[in-house]
Order: structure tokens, then sequence, then C-alpha cells
């Protein structure tokens, strides 16, 4: 696995947005995932800036994620007709935030459902007008102008099966976590768990839920017999379920370090200075997501 | 990731800059007019000094979190102003006023809370002293969004909770020396400004007014609070235990629902 990303990384380096598809990495048998950047949305990128990817089955494709605008969607899509002629059945979005959800337009022709957690659809909406207002500034107007919130036609109270043709993929809702909407897909024939952003991998995580049921979350995923996962942001594909161990450690410090503050009576201002600082080095964007966990997590805690 | 820059805060520039400024203490932007104005809205009629020394105002130069910016006014530890009451206006918040805190005992103060802040503005701070003058102090914040950001929060938790009330003291606590409290309010506070696409509403302004704190009855702190006041309105201030005795809250919301409660608090006999 880790040998065929090597591999597959260096066209990925040469690759510009004039190429007519994404970069897939294909991780287990017609699994298909484009590794974002580490970075914030600009002109350059278009929002390229998560993990996103595909399933193919014998009768069908399902989306997963679907990149941070609109111009990712379509760079998607292409590299799906360029694999199979296959309807694309189903957009499955793992949550809300942005940079997986802005290139939903580019399936609107395909008549596919869209796919997410019951929690989803509020949780979008609510934030949308934001969520468009920064893509504009950071992508500029044109990148911004395909962008469309396309209505959910199929919500995940629990537990959702769907058959892409001798291929079942198990869909699963979890209680707040990094969001208050994460879903996970689980590949059963190839035993790959695509986690959304439950999983963090090299870039700083942002905590957008509640940092102690993402660590229920974590702690109850790391039992799912899968052999890899698809992290929302890193590489394509990591074993599971050590993929979550560097996640589940800065939360854990996190969650401690603001408790430590807490009773000894500091600030939130105390809490972002001091609480796990020795994690800087280990994540890329630490600086634009760190101080802004610890304030919410400093606020979570206060009502435990 | 991420809705960090989407929803509450300032943006990946900011974020970069704020490496590069964060130390840097935030002078008041010079808006007299804007000012002027409300001063006479909230203080018409009487002069506004400058507090100088007298009294100070820390706040994040950057916010990370624009819906949730803490703030703290003191008065110069040694001098011997007396203050009555402080307000705290967030100048080009929709609703300036964020509060007006009102002390029983008219001596130094330290208050903390945390507030929402709409766009990059000038938080001030006009404290009444016991003769009757009004000290003014300000500092610049860059935050933005944080009046019209939706809860992070699960909403069916926010309201479940809401009136639920917290008080934080420090282990040990000796009769007769003043400690710092922290009062928690949970409540949505919502600003009217959040707007709920699904439904296609701004969900309806709904907020802490009045938050009353009583020790053995007697006043510690009245405050009268707006909807600049964060989600979950946290208030620091200063008690002096009893060896004895019981701190009363109560606290009332812009739909009239009053929320009580109270804590028993003991200290260790001081000498």
């Amino acid at each position: 696995m880790i040998g065929a990303w090597t591999f597959w990384a260096a066209p990925a380096l040469a690759d510009s947005l004039s190429a007519d598809s994404l970069t897939m990495v294909e991780v287990a048998p017609g699994v298909f995932v484009h590794a974002g950047r580490h970075a914030e949305t600009d002109a350059g990128n278009e929002g390229d800036i998560a993990n996103c990817g595909f399933i193919i089955g014998a009768e069908a494709v399902a989306i997963i994620d679907t990149g941070g605008g609109p111009a990712v969607g379509r760079r998607l899509r292409d590299a799906v007709r360029a694999r199979t002629g296959l309807p694309i059945r189903y957009v499955i979005n793992t949550h809300m935030h942005p940079d997986h959800v802005l290139g939903n337009a580019a399936f609107r022709d395909d008549g596919a459902s869209l796919v997410a957690h019951r929690n989803f659809q509020a949780a979008l909406m609510a934030r949308s007008s934001h969520y468009l207002r920064t893509f504009e500034d950071a992508a500029g107007a044109d990148a911004a102008r395909d962008v469309a919130f396309l209505p959910v036609t199929v919500t995940v109270a629990e537990r959702l099966e769907i058959d892409l043709g001798q291929r079942v993929i198990e869909l699963v809702a979890h209680p707040p976590a990094h969001t208050d909407n994460d879903l996970t897909v689980f590949d059963r024939q190839t035993g790959t768990l695509w986690t959304g952003d439950l999983v963090f991998m090299e870039r700083a995580p942002a905590v957008d839920g509640t940092a102690l049921g993402w660590l229920r979350v974590l702690e109850a995923l790391s039992s799912v017999p899968a052999r890899r996962a698809v992290p929302g942001h890193g590489p394509p594909a990591a074993p599971w379920p050590d993929a979550a161990a560097d996640l589940r450690r800065y939360l854990e410090q996190v969650v401690a370090g603001v408790r430590a503050v807490q009773k000894s009576g500091g600030t939130i201002q105390r809490a972002i200075a001091e609480v796990a600082v020795q994690e800087r080095p280990r994540w890329q964007l630490f600086e634009e997501y760190h101080p802004r966990n610890v304030t919410a997590v400093f606020a979570e805690l206060e009502w435990e | 990731m991420t809705l960090m820059h989407a929803t509450r805060t300032a943006g990946l520039a900011t974020a970069l800059v704020a490496l590069l400024d964060a130390a840097a203490l935030a002078a008041p932007a010079d808006d007299t007019a804007r000012w002027d104005m409300l001063r006479d809205m909230y203080f018409a009629g009487r002069p506004v000094e400058d507090a100088g020394p007298l009294l100070s105002l820390e706040a994040p130069t950057r916010a990370h979190d624009a819906a949730l910016v803490p703030i703290r006014i003191a008065t110069a530890p040694g001098s011997d102003v007396r203050v009555n009451a402080v307000h705290l206006i967030v100048d080009e918040n929709p609703v300036p006023l964020a509060a007006i805190f009102r002390f029983a005992d008219g001596g130094p103060q330290a208050v903390e809370t945390r507030i929402r802040v709409n766009a990059y503005t000038n938080v001030t701070a006009v404290a009444e002293t016991s003769d009757g003058r009004l000290l003014k102090t300000a500092q610049f914040v860059k935050a933005a969004g944080g009046c019209s950001a939706p809860a992070l929060k699960n909403p069916q938790m926010t309201l479940a909770r809401m009136g639920k009330m917290k008080l934080n003291l420090p282990d040990t606590l000796v009769a007769g020396q003043p400690v710092t409290a922290q009062l928690l309010i949970s409540h949505p506070n919502n600003t009217g400004m959040q707007y709920d696409q699904l439904n296609y509403y701004y969900i309806p302004a709904h907020y802490v007014t009045t938050i009353a704190v009583r020790y053995n009855g007697a006043p510690v702190l009245d405050v009268q609070s707006d909807i600049s006041l964060s989600e979950d309105p946290s208030i620091h201030f200063s008690l002096v235990p009893d060896k004895e005795g019981t701190l009363e809250v109560t606290a009332e919301d812009s739909r009239g629902r009053v929320f009580k409660q109270s804590w028993p608090i003991r200290a260790a006999q001081g000498s």
C-alpha cells in the first residue's frame, strides 16, 4: 500500500489543474482515492484540499466526497469516466464541510442519489452562505460560480447498505464527533474503511463537534475489521487502526491539557499557550487550527 | 477539515498574520465618529475621560473564534479608584452594548466574560466611579462573523441544557480573602442574526438579559446583558467568602424565562 502510494505520488506532483482528471490511486481493487493537498483553499488549488474518490461495483459507481470546489468535482467525475462507463448512482458526503462537498454540483446531471447523515442537511444549510462567501474570497468569483448545494435524497439515521452490484458498501452514521454529521463507508469486499474527517493524518484536525465524542467514536471504529482506512486528509490510504493513532494522541493531549488548565483555574488564553504545543511539529497547518481547537474544547469541557 | 474560516473566524490570511503580530498590543482604532455616537447613545451629556492606567482591558489582538472572544476588564491594582459599574461595548456590533456589570462593593474590580465580535472593532470598557466619573479604555480586536456564526454544538444538546449553571471556585477558600469565581450559564444566546437556511428563517434572538449574583442574600454583582455575550455566558467575578454561606444566582432571558441556582460555599477560618 505505502509502496503503491510512493510510486503514484511522483506523477501527482506534476499534475496541474489544466489536466482533465484528478490523479487517483487505486488503494484496493475498484477503490480509487485522490489525496488533497495540505493547504487552505486558494485560486491555485480551487479547493483541492481534502481526499475524495469512488468505488466501482459491477453495476454502479459510488462517489465518496466530491472535493472542495466545482472544478475538483468535475475533475473527479472525469477520473471516473476515464475508468468506467457505469452509471454514477450515488454521491456520498461524509460530512458537511466545504472541502468535502463543494464538488457535488459536478454530479447534478448524473441523476445520482445524494447520501448523507441525517444531520447533514441542517448543518450544511446553516453554514452554506458562509461557505460560499469564503470560497469566493479564497478561490475567486469565477471558481465559485458553479457552487450548488444539492438536496440530500437519502439520509442515514444509523446504518445503510448500498449494493453497487456484487459489492455491498456499508454506511454508518455516527454520534457527534468531528461534526454532528459524520458518516463512514465500509467496503466489505476489500476491507477498506472510508473515515471522512473522523481521521486526519498529517494535516492538523479541526474540532467542529465534540472532542470527547470524537474520541469515543474513534474507539468504537478501532474494532472495525478493516485492512486500511481512507482518511479525510492525509495519504490515500493507511493501515487500520494505526491510521488514527496520531489523531487520538492529539485529541487526548488536548483534552487532558485543557482539563489541567481548568482545574488550576486557568484561562482560555493560557490553555492556548500551553496545551498540546508539543504536537506542533507533527502536524501541518497547526497554527491555523490548534488555537481554535483548544478554544472549542475549553468551552466543551467546562460542562463536563 | 474545517469550517473555521467559513463560519467563525477571519480566515487563513489572518491566521498567518496572527503569527506575526500576536504579541503586539492593538491600539484602539481612531474612529471618533463612531465613538461619539456611542457615547451620546449610552452616556448622553456626560463627559467620558480617558482612563489612562486606572483601567485595563485585555483582549486577544486577533480572536481564534469570533463567537468566543475572552475579555477581561480590571482596575489598576493598588490604585484607589472605586468602581461601581463597568460598561462593556463592542463598538461595531449591531447591538454595541454587550453588558453592564454593577458591583455591590465599590472597591477595585476585575471582571471577565466572552463576547461575539461581528466585525473588526474597538472593544471599549467604561467604568463608573463611586464619585460619578466615567473612565474609558479600548482595544482593537480583529475578528469577524461572531454574531451570525451558527452554534458549533449539537442544537438538541444546547436546548436540553438551557438554564443550567456552573460555579467554579478555587479548591481552597479562606474566609475573608477574595477569590475569583466563574459563573457559567448554559444558554444559546441566539443573536437573531443566525440564519437557518434549511427552514428559511433567522433563528429569533433569545439571550440572557439579567444575571443577579447574591451571597448570603447580599448583592455581589448585577449584570445587564445583550446578544453580544457568547453562547453559554461566562462571567468571572470577585467574591469574598465567609466561613459558611450560600451563593445564589438568578438569570432571566429575553423570553422571560427565569433560571435560579444556588451553591453552599465553605471556607477555612481566616487568621
